[in-house]
């Protein structure tokens, strides 16, 4: 029972429209997991789930051995929202400020985080004034700054440049290391090797989740959007998905059933 | 509720606004203009023939006045932008509680109504030569008192409203019954039963009698303590209505 996040037959529907069908799987603790899929596919529904905003149809959350969204999981839960929710009439500084503060982090903890995220010399800027990239960053360093235990991050290098993104993933990796465990989610196939394990999803299904050294195994390809591509289709016809007994989940072989 | 956390989501709200100069500027300065409007407007008027002049009855309930319909407005959009920008989704996911924020919100806007309160105030007393029997000290309590009620009607109703558009739009609903019906215009005593029994439930009513007692009497009365806590009371409902609406989870 070491797993950081695990989920249990998750199902939520939004209005009448079902966004995620039962999905099992479960992230231990000190990696940086990828959560891969197409756009729609419901990684923000499931990120928000593991957070505990989302209101769930079926099935359990646990995080840390405690069902996601209790009062004791909030000192110890980071979250990144995919728009930037900082403030834009606050500097960098002032909103870091806030949140550090918010968890019991002293200013220079807060200014530590915003220099981690390569905001250093912007910090004494209006968030408003900041570039997209930017912001999104600022928004990134408030979810840092408590140190928390799990950190669940909704496409947090969307519109990064190319060096700040290696930075950035060089920071989670560090993070993992130290034993904090990462959700981040994307939709870009080169992140997803950079991940310890992957979570595919598709349509609300979990599809993949494994490392990729093994999912490349399974669909017997090196490049990963192929090995993806394979697992889809073999998916989809319903046939043995090559990867066998650990490269697919209870979710999808229920869902079939 | 924690101390440390609601103090620093109090600084949070001052620091936002004070960034804003504009906003900072017209709160202070609109209350001013609107009140010299009011001076020469019955600067020629022939005084009634008892009781205060025109423009001091006119002028007492105005100061109550500015800082229910300015705070009501700037938290509603305050809030409704928390609630579409996502920082009030972050915030619910960290240890601060809902009435961390609620109070954060209630003491900042609070503030900054008593602030705009104070100096229109002093324009009313020193420049236009404002009479009441009453101490100034109680106006500006009442019209602080006024602005928090205000800004807890505010976080109530922008539940309601999914776009700033919606948000302004309540400012009418909410405001205009309560202007027209709290004495002003008709005095309560005056006006059809029906209206006063919408007159007696409208917290801004009790305001406005507070006010006028205030401008009547010398020393605070028994039906002005009554008035404030009323208001108080009326706070503190919105307060408990606005945090039902904040909901950790949703769809």
């Amino acid at each position: 029972m070491d797993d950081a996040i695990a989920l249990r037959d998750l199902v939520v529907d939004r209005g009448r429209r079902r966004v995620l069908h039962g999905i099992s799987c479960a992230v231990p603790r000190g990696v940086v997991a990828g959560l891969l899929g197409p756009s729609g596919s419901g990684k923000t529904t499931l990120m928000r789930a593991v957070v505990g905003v989302q209101v769930v149809t079926g099935g359990t959350v646990t995080v840390l051995g405690r069902p996601a969204g209790s009062a004791e999981l909030r000192r110890r839960v980071g979250y990144l929202t995919q728009a930037p929710s900082v403030y834009a009439d606050l500097t960098v500084r002032e909103n870091a400020r806030y949140f550090a503060a918010l968890h019991g982090r002293s200013r220079a903890d807060a200014d530590r985080a915003v220099a981690d995220v390569g905001l250093g010399e912007a910090s004494g800027q209006l968030v408003g004034t900041l570039s997209g990239g930017q912001r999104s960053r600022a928004s990134l360093a408030c979810a840092l700054v408590g140190e928390p235990e799990v950190v669940v991050l909704d496409e947090p290098t969307v519109g990064q440049d190319p060096v700040l993104r290696a930075d950035l993933w060089a920071r989670f990796h560090e993070l993992a290391a130290a034993g904090t465990t990462l959700l981040v989610s994307s939709h870009v196939m080169d992140e997803a090797a950079r991940c310890d394990r992957l979570l595919l999803i598709r349509e609300g299904r979990l599809i993949a989740d494994d490392t990729p050294a093994a999912i490349r195994a399974a669909a017997g390809v090196t490049d990963l959007d192929e090995a993806f591509l394979r697992l889809i289709r073999a998916n989809e016809t319903g046939a043995a998905v090559g990867a066998g007994a650990h490269g697919t989940t209870g979710g999808t072989g229920r869902e079939a059933s | 509720m924690n101390p440390r956390i609601l103090a620093v989501t109090t600084g949070r709200i001052l620091r936002q606004l004070r960034h804003d100069r504009r906003t900072v500027a017209l709160l202070v300065l609109v209350p001013t203009v609107l009140l010299t409007l009011v001076y020469y407007m019955y600067a020629d008027q022939p005084a009634p023939p008892a009781g205060p002049s025109t423009f001091d009855r006119i002028a007492l309930v105005m100061l109550g006045f500015f800082p229910f319909i300015v705070m009501f407005l700037v938290t509603s959009i305050a809030m409704l932008r928390e609630r579409t920008t996502g920082t009030l989704e972050r915030l619910l996911t960290t240890p601060l509680a809902k009435a961390d924020l609620l109070f954060g919100y209630g003491i900042a806007f609070g503030l900054a109504g008593a602030v705009q309160a104070a100096v229109a105030s002093a324009v009313a007393y020193w420049v236009f030569g404002l009479d009441t029997a009453g101490a100034s000290g109680l106006v500006i309590m009442i019209a602080a008192l006024n602005a928090v009620l205000a800004v807890a009607l505010g976080l109530f109703c922008s539940a309601f409203a999914r776009t700033e558009f919606q948000a302004v739009q309540f400012m009418p609903v909410v405001v205009a019954p309560q202007l027209l019906l709290c004495g002003l215009f008709v005095p309560r005593g005056e006006m059809a039963g029906w209206l006063q029994a919408i007159s007696d439930v409208l917290p801004l009513s009790y305001a406005v009698e507070a006010l006028q007692e205030v401008g009547a009497h010398a020393e605070p009365t028994g039906t002005m303590w009554r008035d404030v806590a009323v208001v108080a009371g009326a706070a503190v409902l919105a307060l408990v209505l606005a945090a039902a609406t904040l909901r950790r989870r949703s769809g």
